[in-house]
């Protein structure tokens, strides 16, 4: 017979070696990233000389500037995208609303610096575009100049978030929270400044913070634009050009992470204390307006146009992937498969690399995204909620930065029997894409987890099942569509990663797509190749996210009646 | 197969103490349920009533004090170790298994042989009118039927006590009365001890053999329902069951007897029996008990007359309610309502009758 404190005893072991696993592949190497960074390099004392010498170099400085400046513009081009989409679907009844559900998170699937090529061609001084405008109307513009090309890249890939969260938060705001206005008095435009924009407001904050700490940190866009001048790609510079012992790479890093705290923080703030959720039984929604001819021509008009735009990386894509030659040319000369031959034939490797480096990862996430959703909800155990802190803290590490971690902490520590240092084997990049990816993992498993009442575990402990035996029989089968979406969304994100492995790919016979793909699109020639890849991984994801669908939904038709219907899924981050 | 009738246990409740943070939800309960008795836990929400039955089944905090089942202290057990069966007031029933895979869940925990599991899932099934139901999901059953698969899976399992937390408040009216009945005669054939929790005095009225009355994690008082309500132990008792006229007052001897002198005015005749002169006390009137006539109309011998003012009334139906003024006192009283009947109108001066023999003097 088992007593009331033994039946802690599981879940304590359980929770220790998780705590374990987040100490040894996240705090560690972040703390030691931070250290150094605080450390003279001569002497090893501690000291803020590094910072000093950071803040009067003049690149370094310019690079800090340009990286503030580009995700801030980022954020301003992307809201610019998402608020008439998200308006459009939540406050009007026409058809474009499935048109905007459907296409207009298709930017998330791919990574921005693998469409950062294909943009060029499109958009760049020579690209389609400007060739047209320079023989039509004799003027050029420079959308991919400089910066401008990271700017517009990465929001036209991150609007998504905006889109996404304000779309749920406009969603959320309760029709009767509207007819009460208007009962009150409040016309249109009150209505809308004092109900439905202080209701949607932080949703849109959380999404826009979300974008300004993805593109902050993002690597592969400034450098397959040739954009060195920004803080992430000097970090990585910093680190494989110089080597593992400059301290500017962990100046950057500690700057990269305090950046994305920031950003965090700015989310958090935003959505304190504010569940607006205020749909009632059988309600749902604001009230949605037909909308007249001309009207609904103006608005299909303004979705069409942003779509074609989001969804232009993907256009551009597909064209240079089957395309022969493209250059100073509105469209490729000829169309071949042959860069598809090409890479399956030759390049496998990689294909084969991330379906098994993905797949562990998301495995390992949400087999640890459960454990510890079920050790922080539902157990008393101590300390419980420091295990959940530490895991969502990877949020707060960019790719970079973990990369780095990774090099200075593992180079040291040989694997037994493999005779190779842990920074340069494999399992090194399956562990650093769980440990990114595993926070969208934990928060999908615990949204699934709530959805389970606390009763249904009850009954079962009643009728004698143990705590194991609960779990298993029905707390899990019962998050199942959760643990699925977890999975999936870890595997598509951690499929096309680069920011951690670009760092710790040791061997080309170890690389992954992403790095394949950005190793290909180094060179003119192997852009097609490097365009098919990048089809092959955006098809991968696609198939992956619609089978999970199709099992999530299974699911939930199974029990929906009796479940109270599922909140609105916030995706989160990618 | 069928069910088997139990012989029934001793359920003991020993200074029973439990706290959530600083507040005190339980404060020692001491109770003691006999072998296949029907027991009702009735009280406000927050009286600590759920967290005593869930303190049984083993779930939340472990409380203070010792909890016996046929002598065995359970408290520092697992709850799936207790083979106390409850049925939770949201049915619980898992929405991923059928019908028969819910009732056959703690059965197949048992390690039961897989023959025996399906005929005694049928016979539980059968037992509670579901046997063609089995393969259903519990989201295809109605509110009444998922409430019997609750039951089904948790009486099948022969549990030692069978716990009922609130299980009809998620009915309607109805088929809330139908389910009492059914709960009733199916506890009565397998002779189970129960304890049934509700906030529902009318429900705890028709279903217990007795029952305990908790407020603000004290037991106010234990017995029968009749029992309770006709002798009250205290103001809160008196109130919570029914509606009660309660008088503070003093008693005084005089005139050949005793006497209730109400701080608000009235004075009411005791029997002879009924406390000593001098205690302060206040007594109880129920308002069906009182009679009340015009300001000139006839009232029996024995019995006292108060004179007041008819301050407000209440049509019923099968009942006029009166609040008369009486001195500094507001009576409630019912009269019968017949057809075509005049009644009272507000304002009009009445008598109300009061028999020594209908007042309960409470001694807290």
């Amino acid at each position: 017979m088992t007593t009331v404190s033994r039946s802690l005893w599981g879940p304590g072991a359980v929770a220790l070696s998780l705590a374990l696993f987040l100490i040894v592949f996240l705090v560690i190497p972040v703390a030691k990233v931070i250290y150094v960074a605080f450390q003279d390099p001569n002497t090893g004392a501690l000291t803020l000389i590094n910072f000093v010498d950071f803040f009067n170099t003049s690149l370094f400085q310019e690079s800090f500037f340009n990286s503030f400046y580009v995700a801030s513009m980022s954020v301003v081009l992307a809201s610019v995208f998402a608020l008439p989409l998200a308006y459009f679907t939540t406050r009007f009844n026409f058809g474009g609303s499935i048109l905007i559900q459907t296409l207009g998170v298709i930017p998330l699937i791919m990574p921005p610096f693998v469409g950062a090529v294909a943009m060029v061609l499109l958009f760049g001084q020579n690209g389609s575009i400007n060739l047209l405008l320079d023989e039509y109307f004799g003027f050029t513009i420079p959308f991919m100049e400089g910066l401008n090309g990271v700017i517009f890249v990465e929001s036209v890939h991150y609007f998504p978030f905006i889109l996404i969260n304000l779309s749920a938060a406009l969603n959320n705001i309760d029709r009767s929270m509207e007819e009460a206005a208007q009962n009150l008095g409040a016309s249109r435009g009150r209505l809308f400044r004092r109900i439905v924009f202080p209701l949607a407001m932080p949703g849109y904050v959380a999404g826009a913070s979300l974008v300004f700490l993805k593109v902050f940190d993002d690597l592969g866009t400034p450098l397959l634009l040739n954009i060195n001048n920004m803080l992430a790609p000097q970090a990585y510079l910093r680190i494989s050009s110089i080597g593992i012992n400059d301290p500017m790479g962990y100046v950057i890093s500690v700057i990269l992470v305090m950046f994305s705290l920031l950003a965090l923080w700015t989310s958090f703030l935003a959505l304190r204390g504010k569940d607006y959720a205020t749909v009632q039984k059988g309600g749902g929604g604001l009230m949605k307006r037909d909308l007249a001819g001309w009207e609904k021509a103006g608005c299909y008009a303004v979705v069409i146009l942003i779509l074609l735009l989001v969804l232009s990386p993907h256009i551009a894509l597909t064209l240079l992937s089957f395309g022969t030659v493209w250059s100073f040319s509105p469209l490729p000369d000829a169309y071949t498969a042959q860069h598809y031959v090409d890479v399956v034939s030759t390049s496998s490797t990689y294909i084969t690399n991330t379906l098994l480096y993905a797949g562990l990862a998301a495995g390992i996430d949400v087999v640890f995204g459960t454990a510890i959703a079920y050790v922080v909800w539902r157990t008393g155990l101590p300390g419980r909620k420091l295990l959940d802190y530490m895991a969502m803290g990877a949020v707060a590490i960019p790719g970079v930065v973990l990369g780095i971690g990774y090099l200075r902490t593992f180079y040291q520590f040989d694997v037994p029997f493999i005779d190779k240092p842990l920074a340069s084997w494999w399992v090194i990049i399956v562990i650093a894409l769980a440990i990114r990816r595993l926070p969208y993992a934990l928060r999908a498993c615990v949204a699934a987890l709530q959805q389970v009442s606390v009763m249904l575990e009850e009954a079962a402990e009643n009728l004698g099942a143990t705590k194991s035996r609960t779990v298993r029989r029905i707390v899990v089968p019962l998050m199942m569509g959760g643990i699925v979406a977890g999975f999936v969304t870890s595997f598509a994100t951690a499929a096309v990663e680069l920011s951690a492995t670009i760092m710790l790919v040791s061997q080309e016979s170890d690389a992954p797509l992403a790095y394949g793909i950005y190793e290909f699109m180094q060179s003119a020639s192997g852009r097609g190749p490097g365009a098919a890849l990048g089809i092959i991984a955006v098809l991968i994801i696609g198939i992956a996210t619609y089978l999970s669908h199709r099992v999530i939904n299974k699911k939930e038709t199974e029990r929906a009646p009796q479940q109270a219907a599922a909140p609105e899924e916030k995706v989160q981050g990618a | 197969m069928a069910l088997k009738q139990t012989s029934g246990v001793t359920v003991t409740v020993e200074n029973v103490s439990l706290s959530f943070g600083k507040t005190e939800v339980l404060k020692g309960v001491n109770l003691e349920i006999k072998p296949g008795e029907l027991f009702t836990f009735l009280g406000p929400s927050g009286s600590g009533k759920s967290t005593l039955l869930r303190s049984i089944a083993g779930f939340g905090p472990r409380p203070g004090g010792r909890i016996l089942i046929d002598g065995d202290d359970i408290a520092g057990l697992a709850p799936w170790d207790r083979n106390v069966g409850m049925v939770f007031q949201s049915y619980a029933l898992w929405p991923h298994m059928t019908v028969r895979k819910n009732v056959a869940f703690g059965l197949e925990e048992r390690k039961v042989p897989a023959r025996e599991i399906a005929e005694r899932v049928e016979a539980a099934l059968d037992l509670v009118g579901l046997a063609a139901y089995g393969d259903r999901r519990p989201s295809q059953l109605s509110g009444g039927q998922q409430q019997r698969v609750a039951l089904a899976r948790t009486i099948v399992v022969e549990p030692r006590v069978l716990l009922l937390d609130e299980p009809l408040s998620n009915l309607d009216a109805n088929l809330r009365v139908q389910m009492r009945r059914e709960i009733h005669d199916l506890q009565r054939k397998l002779n189970l001890t129960t304890i049934f929790v509700t906030h529902d005095q009318e429900e705890a009225n028709t279903i217990s053999d007795r029952m305990a009355v908790l407020d603000q994690g004290v037991i106010q008082q234990t017995g029968t329902p009749l029992n309770l309500y006709d002798n009250p132990a205290n103001r809160f008792v008196a109130s919570f069951l029914g509606t009660a006229n309660l008088l503070e007052g003093r008693i005084e001897a005089g005139d050949g007897g005793l006497w209730f002198i109400a701080d608000a005015g009235p004075r009411l005749r005791l029997t002879p029996d009924a406390g000593a002169a001098g205690d302060r006390t206040a007594a109880m009137m129920r308002p069906q008990n009182l009679t009340i006539t015009d300001a000139d109309g006839a009232l029996g011998q024995d019995v006292a007359v108060l004179e007041g003012t008819v301050e407000m009334l209440e049509f019923l139906g099968t009942i006029v309610r009166y609040a008369v003024r009486v001195g500094g006192a507001s009576m409630l009283v019912d009269e019968t309502h017949r057809v075509g009947r005049a009644v009272h109108a507000v304002g009009d001066s009445v008598r109300l009758g009061v028999e020594a023999a209908d007042i309960r003097l409470l001694s807290a």
